[in-house]
């Protein structure tokens, strides 16, 4: 892997607590042996990974550490939009001050170096069960270089309204960083809870490299809506995924939202491991201007009677390239299975461009499946009817681009959060002022 | 204030007028019957500046100015209001966004003071009373999942919103059962006054019961071939086209 971040992955041992040593020499042995991708590897064919440096540096933890002044300045941004609990990371490193201590109290939520002997045992028993490290390169980058993490363990049978938030904050340092942000989720038989990621860029970040690996395994009859938001922008590049198994009659809706950076690429994977599971899995992409962001889906139905219904809708703008690929792979065994796959993309720019493949891999022979992908320009029958009753065009194209969006946002269950998306989308994308293309 | 002189338009290479003239005064309200095909959707749609059709010929003047040099979000500034005939679906955008979106606008162009929230919601919520449309409706995405009727309705709560000074109906009347129907034509009245007209474009005498026109037009072969009074309408009803027909050719 050449001279790519060399010096981080030699740091990365020290300073991970000593139990998650033998997971690392794992992880690295898998980084060190995979070949870089190129455009000639199928899953980064249309995703160039040229805008990453080789030069990242972890940040300096003592910088970081909350007490200075100079982090105060993300108190506004490190707030928690929805959640009643927040943990906020700056660069990778946790930032107490900035965080809520209001945890709930049922749910044993911590960070992987504060763990305790009983919660550090289940961290090695769960981590990287979800997902493949071969098969997801910077996945296994994430573990070999992992520093830190957080840890929500769900009981079981807890139903409580309690929304932790995951904030990881981007770019805060003058000098190019890498930061890897882990998330495990343990949702307890018959619990429900919500748990969101949000992915920020400090102000005027300078070069940053993330690699955010979630893993959320669902026991029997668990229900968990997740969201992933990533606001990052410029060149926070974000290279990073959610990887995800379901028990028996398990339930996960997860909603994704990345505006654009210089370059984001997401993998998304469901395992339905048992009977009557669900996923319902939404997503938005917004980028412009020479934004790239490429998210790859992919839901392995192993077993009958389980459902997928996965919505992506993307408005891509200016010169910004999209990739869109979602994978349903349907195994022998899994009869019954129900899946449903949308993919709807705006191009309302002639030099921007999205890459979809809708892929349905199916051997089993009683199953009912769909897939649809569409390309298109604005309603121009909308466009007419808006202006006939004295809407600009140039305002009455961004209600449209919005209503295009709004839809999938209107379907969010959580009240408080579903405007704060709205607010979040209308001003980072739908803000006139800000519509120079 | 509507003055239409020896009008040519086509669609997609096909001549659909044929040099209709229409003289609208403030106040007057005209109904424009016609067979299928003669034009009379289309009359609505240059009216309101929809792209697909092409002016070919004549003028569109209203209120002295020419009314084809503007866009259509300036035409509806101008005062025109066209109630579609297959109101447009928007889904994702609120009605009440949409309308506000559309009332702001309009009032900015004409240089009124713009209406807060509380007021503009109250209007709005007495526009749906008018138009028997539950406030529910508000709430809803543009016309999504409206019925036929609804939409309707709901073309008529923008209608009485904008306050606009010349409406055009396109059609307004088809497809509504006696009881909608009899909303959009209260409606309608009520909005009646000097100082606004309106374009009644119908296949059916039907409506003419419940808005009671000044005059009446027979749009025949991309122009106008009679008119009249509504006295009109009353024989249309009775004999249909074909005896016009016969006299034209």
């Amino acid at each position: 892997m050449g001279a790519f971040l060399e010096q981080p992955i030699a740091a990365a041992s020290a300073r991970a607590p000593n139990w998650l040593q033998a997971q690392q020499s794992s992880a690295l042995a898998a980084w060190q042996q995979a070949t870089w991708p190129s455009r000639h590897t199928e899953a980064w064919k249309y995703t160039s990974l040229k805008p990453l440096r080789d030069d990242y540096l972890f940040a300096d933890e003592e910088a970081a550490a909350g007490s200075g002044v100079e982090y105060e300045r993300f108190r506004e941004l490190a707030k928690p939009v929805a959640g009643t609990c927040s943990l906020v990371f700056i660069d990778g490193v946790f930032c107490a001050d900035l965080s809520s201590n209001e945890l709930p109290d049922a749910i044993a939520l911590c960070r992987f170096g504060e763990a305790s002997e009983e919660q550090s045992t289940r961290i090695q028993q769960y981590l990287n069960s979800a997902l493949s490290q071969d098969e997801h390169l910077f996945a296994a980058l994430n573990t070999a270089t992992l520093r830190d993490g957080v840890f929500i363990d769900i009981p079981n049978d807890y139903r409580g309204d309690a929304v932790i938030e995951v904030i990881s904050i981007a770019g805060a340092q003058t000098k190019p960083v890498v930061s890897n942000q882990r998330l495990l989720v343990l949702a307890g038989a018959g619990s429900q809870a919500t748990v969101v990621e949000r992915f920020l860029s400090a102000g005027d970040p300078s070069a940053s490299f993330a690699t955010g690996v979630s893993e959320l395994l669902l026991s029997e009859n668990a229900c968990l809506k997740h969201f992933r938001i990533h606001e990052e922008s410029g060149s926070a590049i974000h290279i990073g995924g959610v990887h995800t198994r379901l028990a028996r009659d398990a339930r996960l809706e997860s909603f994704h939202l990345a505006l654009g950076s210089e370059l984001k690429r997401l993998d998304l994977v469901v395992h339905h491991d048992a009977p009557g599971a669900h996923a319902g899995i939404t997503g938005i992409y917004l980028p412009r201007g020479r934004e790239h962001i490429d998210y790859h889906t992919t839901i392995e139905h192993a077993v009958p009677h389980c459902t997928t219904d996965e919505v992506f809708r993307g408005i891509i703008g200016d010169n910004a390239t999209a990739v869109f690929n979602g994978r349903i792979h349907i195994h022998q065994d899994a009869q019954k299975t129900l899946a449903e796959l949308s993919n709807r993309n705006l191009l309302p720019s002639n030099h921007a461009q999205i890459n979809t493949k809708p892929e349905l891999e199916i051997y089993a022979d009683d199953v009912r499946c769909a897939h649809g992908a569409t390309v298109a320009q604005l309603d121009q029958a909308a466009l007419h009817y808006l202006q006939a009753r004295g809407v600009a065009r140039r305002e009455a194209e961004m209600m449209l681009s919005f209503g295009f969006i709004n839809e999938l946002i209107d379907n969010v269950e959580l009240d408080t959060f579903r405007e704060q998306l709205r607010t979040l989308v209308t001003e980072r994308y739908f803000q006139p002022a800000k519509q120079t293309q | 204030m509507l003055v239409v002189k020896d009008l040519h338009a086509q669609v997609e290479d096909k001549e659909i007028l044929r040099g209709l003239s229409l003289e609208v005064g403030p106040g007057e309200v005209h109904a424009i019957m016609g067979p299928n095909g003669s034009g009379k959707s289309t009359l609505g749609h240059i009216l309101a500046g929809h792209p697909a059709y092409e002016v070919t010929g004549g003028s569109v003047q209203f209120d002295g100015k020419d009314l084809l040099d503007l866009e259509t979000d300036e035409r509806a500034h101008a005062g025109i209001f066209l109630a579609f005939q297959y109101p447009v679906e928007i889904p994702g955008v609120s009605n009440m966004e949409f309308l506000k979106a559309a009332v702001d606008s309009v009032r900015e162009q004409r240089e009124e003071p713009p209406i807060d929230s509380v007021t503009f919601m109250k209007r709005a919520r007495e526009a749906c009373k008018h138009a028997s449309l539950p406030v529910e409706f508000l709430k809803r995405g543009v016309n999504e999942g409206f019925s036929g009727g609804e939409k309707k309705r709901n073309e008529l709560i923008q209608m009485i919103l904008l306050e606009p000074r010349l409406c055009v109906l396109d059609e307004t009347d088809s497809g509504l059962d006696i009881d909608a129907l009899q909303v959009v034509a209260n409606g309608v009245n009520s909005m009646r006054g000097e100082e606004r007209s309106f374009v009644l474009v119908t296949h059916y005498q039907r409506l003419l019961n419940y808005i009671e026109p000044d005059y009446v037009h027979v749009l025949a072969g991309g122009r106008i071939v009679r008119s009249g009074g509504k006295e009109l309408a009353l024989r249309l009803e009775d004999e249909g086209y074909a005896w016009l027909e016969d006299e034209v050719a």
